[in-house]
């Protein structure tokens, strides 16, 4: 099947609109006839089901979780972009789609992310109509902050906890269709399969958590807000549930899964600590706005730091190389999350981590801390102020505006990182790539639709902060309740789906005998045993910086490592019963097929671009020697997979990019 | 260290449950309270027992869904954290940890430490929202300002994560906190006001048919309370009941 965009004609500015106000309708009481199923309940799946049941739709909604506010989308710190240009510092719907196209490596659809650029601003209004409380002003307006690389103040904000007062938002307008019974809401359930009929997608087989029981549920069309892969590296800052089941299931039914490559790998996280380590913990980028990113240029004083024989505070100005700084002087600390990962990975692989493992750096707030405290004594009229003095009052302007930060690195490190430099390492944080949606968010399944992080479209090959919320409530609240309309308008003589049809019968088959397999296979290693091993490859071969050969001994590894586990997993407890062993185990099954199909795009992918770094496409000379090298050329295209069987056997499809309205340019920030 | 851990274990909610021993060796003070509950599962698992179900998901203290009950206190010793960020530095070597799920007659237990917090889904369907459909031409968002103290006050009460410590921890097994933060965030804010009355007759409504007891200020709930809701938002929400009476 050839790909179809679906993009409107028309300038770019007016497409949006004009392609609105042609598409069909359904009318009131038409709606009323039609279900639609919505997998996911975070941002974009809450916000769908939400808008959808207010049109009308009944809704099924789906949640692992045992209540749709814990979705992981609550743990998004920083905040969302949109384009109010409250600020007055020249911001506009133009710029926003400028930032977010040239942010993610002109590898995104331009005509989405134009139109996510000009929704945003609709957004601020909803939440604050529903009573979500961003921060303000004294003036009582809202306040809005600045985030990584970007020359407007545009991402608005509520504390540390953007992420959750969001979704507790788009939760509460759940809660009042679910009262009306406009949702019917299904917790502790998770989707193992869709299913389709005649060529469209017409409902789900879903496990109830708590029962065991495999359950058919009928609808017009199936929504998949089910979030990203990350957790296919087993550590990320994903939460431990966070699984690729649904959008890899609607992938082997006939879904493209594109651009999996395309993995965002956060510069600011807490560093592991051993082998027993569950998740990784984000400290947001705001961090760097005031931290110096270092580690010790001589061998002698990491081997000391690493044997407790000498503190980073011992070391001085000379003896400390900041690398940032060295490499990138017009960005130093601030560069990209890509560049910075890269940069961390580069010094600690020559050795100079500084923790146990080897994988660590220093981030160091000492100079920020002089420079306020210092600051602070002037407008406080202090002469001569002592060093001490000087470390207070400067302690409390970081810790105004960071405190929460620092406590949180406290909680977890026991050190206090006023007095000694926080410890950082890069961790996967986000997934650019996902299933192949047009302009609609439709897949290639007719009737099953993408949103959120799960779909491929808005961010291209990198993502900038505080724009996964952007375009999560984009796609529920604003974009999807318009295009499904299209699609369900020739749906209101159809009446009910019958969940008594062979179609239904053999998917709840295959779901009841995968079961079985693992209740009843007596292996010898735990699913978290293979989890962890699929994740050391991704991490060693799939993770930072990526060459032909890693990738290809990658796939053999998985293919070997997938064999293995279909033989000697050992899943303990019963199907009938709340079994969180089961669980894990349909879970990794996906995460084993999908890192595969991850190396095998990013062995295609001879390019380097946002956060894919093939070590073959690198400047070779000039200033910007060993940085990153984009192919226009050959790779301005979306690869988009057909499940063929086998990851490695999966067809490529491509989807041409075209930019009408940007000019590409390099990124540099030497 | 080397640690004794004594564990609920419950097979599910119509069998009777019970307190089973457990020793694990060689556990990092690095390590989170749930790291060390992994290790201890994959023990099982490897001696081909059951592991123990216990509820967790972002690990990073904000979705609300770990609820261990660890030495008599929700969330376990230390203060302003979920058990997720709990770390074993806060146990000696030699320990015995008494693990139990978060006990109240609204909260059963499903299985082992797993319990049910749905009657918290259900006060929130009574009321917990503002009518406002999406439709993108609700008032610009800067329409109504709203004094920064009242915004942030709202936000303090906002930052509740639904987990259920409160009514674990209180005597009367009380939900006020919970409710009271809801109602409050949107008291405070003029867009809730429109429906302040009804929003807190039917929420209360509905916390007391889900079986939850009655606040008799003890404070444990605060004192407990991962995120610091504070106990003024019980205050306000009796206030604005009485208002909602009369």
């Amino acid at each position: 099947m050839a790909l179809n965009s679906k993009v409107p004609n028309g300038p770019l500015k007016d497409k949006w609109t004009d392609y609105k106000n042609k598409i069909n309708l359904v009318n009131p009481a038409n709606k009323r006839h039609i279900d639609v199923i919505v997998v996911g309940t975070g941002l974009a799946g809450g916000s769908a089901s939400a808008t959808l049941a207010e049109l009308g739709y009944n809704v099924k909604a789906f949640a692992y979780q045992d209540s749709p506010r814990r979705a992981h989308s609550i743990a998004a710190q920083g905040g969302i972009n949109a384009a109010k240009n409250y600020q007055g510092d020249g911001d506009s719907t133009y710029r926003l789609f400028y930032d977010t196209v040239k942010g993610g490596d002109y590898r995104s659809r331009e005509a989405n992310v134009y139109r996510l650029a000009e929704v945003s601003a609709n957004i601020i209004d909803q939440c604050v109509a529903q009573g979500v409380p961003f921060a303000r002003d004294y003036g009582g307006l809202l306040d809005n902050r600045s985030f990584g690389g970007v020359l407007v103040s545009r991402t608005f904000y509520a504390k540390g906890q953007t992420g959750q007062q969001l979704l507790l938002g788009a939760y509460s307008a759940m809660n009042r269709q679910i009262a009306r019974g406009k949702i019917e809401m299904f917790n502790r359930h998770e989707m193992l399969d869709v299913v389709i009929v005649d060529g469209k997608a017409r409902g789900i087989i879903a496990r109830n958590l708590v029962t065991g029981e495999i359950e058919r549920h009928s609808a017009h069309a199936v929504v998949i807000a089910s979030g990203g892969y990350g957790n296919v590296y087993f550590l990320s800052t994903n939460a431990m549930g966070s699984n690729a089941t649904a959008a890899w299931k609607i992938h082997k039914k006939g879904a493209y899964f594109a651009n999996p490559c395309y993995t965002q790998i956060h510069p600011t996280c807490i560093p592991r600590s051993g082998d027993y380590q569950s998740k990784l913990t984000l400290m947001s980028e705001s961090l760097r706005n005031d931290g110096r990113i270092w580690v010790p240029k001589n061998m002698e004083d990491v081997i000391a730091i690493r044997e407790g024989k000498k503190k980073p505070t011992d070391l001085s100005e000379e003896e400390r190389d900041y690398y940032l700084e060295r490499r990138y002087p017009a960005f130093g600390n601030l560069v990209p999350r890509d560049v910075a990962s890269r940069a961390a990975k580069e010094r600690c692989d020559a050795g100079y981590g500084v923790n146990a493992t080897g994988e660590a750096v220093y981030l160091d707030f000492a100079d920020a801390i002089t420079r306020y405290g210092t600051e602070q004594a002037k407008i406080q009229n202090i002469d001569n102020p002592s060093d001490a003095k000087i470390y207070e009052l400067g302690q409390k302007i970081v810790e105004a505006k960071y405190g929460n930060l620092f406590q949180m690195y406290e909680k977890i490190v026991d050190e206090n990182p006023y007095k000694t430099p926080m410890m950082i390492y890069p961790a996967v944080h986000y997934t650019m790539g996902g299933v192949w949606v047009d302009y609609n968010l439709m897949t290639t399944i007719p009737g099953c639709y993408c949103i959120g992080e799960a779909n491929f479209s808005d961010h291209g090959a990198n993502r900038l902060g505080a724009s996964a919320l952007m375009q999560g409530l984009a796609d529920g609240y604003f974009v999807l309740p318009y295009t499904i309309g299209d699609y369900l308008s020739d749906d209101i003589r159809t009446g009910k789906i019958p969940t008594d049809s062979p179609e239904f019968e053999e998917a709840e088959k295959a779901v009841k005998d995968n079961i079985d397999f693992f209740v009843n296979n007596k292996g010898t290693h735990s699913v978290d045993y293979y989890h962890k091993k699929l994740g050391k490859i991704m991490w060693d071969k799939c993770g930072m910086s990526r060459n032909e050969k890693g990738l290809k001994e990658a796939m053999k590894e998985i293919k070997e490592l997938r064999e293995d586990f279909w033989k000697n997993v050992s899943v303990p407890g019963g199907a009938n019963e709340l079994n969180p062993e089961l669980e894990k185990a349909g879970r990794v099954a996906d995460f084993l097929e999908l890192g595969e199909l991850f190396a095998k795009d990013a062995l295609d992918r001879e390019e380097s671009c946002g956060g894919h770094f093939r070590e073959e496409s690198a400047e070779e000379s000039g200033p910007q020697k060993g940085e990153a090298k984009r192919d226009d050329e050959n790779f301005a295209y979306v690869a988009a997979w057909e499940y063929k069987g086998e990851p490695s056997k999966a067809k490529l499809h491509k989807e041409q990019l075209e930019f009408k309205d940007i000019e590409l340019k390099q990124r540099s920030y030497k | 260290m080397n640690l004794t851990l004594k564990i609920w274990r419950q097979k599910d909610s119509n069998t009777k449950g019970q307190m089973v021993d457990y020793k694990v060796t060689d556990i990092s003070e690095h390590m989170s309270f749930l790291e060390m509950m992994d290790v201890l599962n994959e023990q099982l698992i490897a001696k081909g027992e059951e592991p123990i179900a216990f509820d967790h998901d972002c690990r990073e203290g904000i979705c609300g869904m770990c609820s261990m009950y660890i030495n008599g206190e929700a969330h376990g010793p230390d203060r302003g954290i979920t058990t997720c960020q709990l770390h074993m530095r806060m146990f000696k070597d030699g320990d015995t940890i008494t693990i139990e799920p978060f006990r109240a007659a609204a909260f059963p237990v499903i299985k082992d430490l797993v319990v049910d917090r749905t009657a918290f889904d259900r006060i929130q369907h009574a009321g917990g929202y503002i009518s406002v459909n999406t439709s993108g031409n609700t008032q610009d968002a800067n329409a109504i300002p709203i004094s920064k103290e009242a915004a942030d006050t709202a936000m303090d009460a906002a930052t509740c994560i639904g987990c259920g410590a409160c009514v674990a921890t209180c005597k009367n097994s009380s939900a006020m906190l919970f409710v009271g933060a809801k109602v409050s965030q949107y008291a405070l804010l003029p867009q809730g006001q429109v429906e302040a009355a009804d929003r807190v007759k039917n929420m209360v409504a509905q916390m007391d048919l889900e079986g939850f007891g009655n606040c008799t200020n003890t404070g444990a709930c605060e004192v407990e309370c991962p995120k610091g809701i504070s106990l003024d938002n019980i205050a306000r929400m009796n206030r604005e009941l009485m208002k909602a009476s009369i």
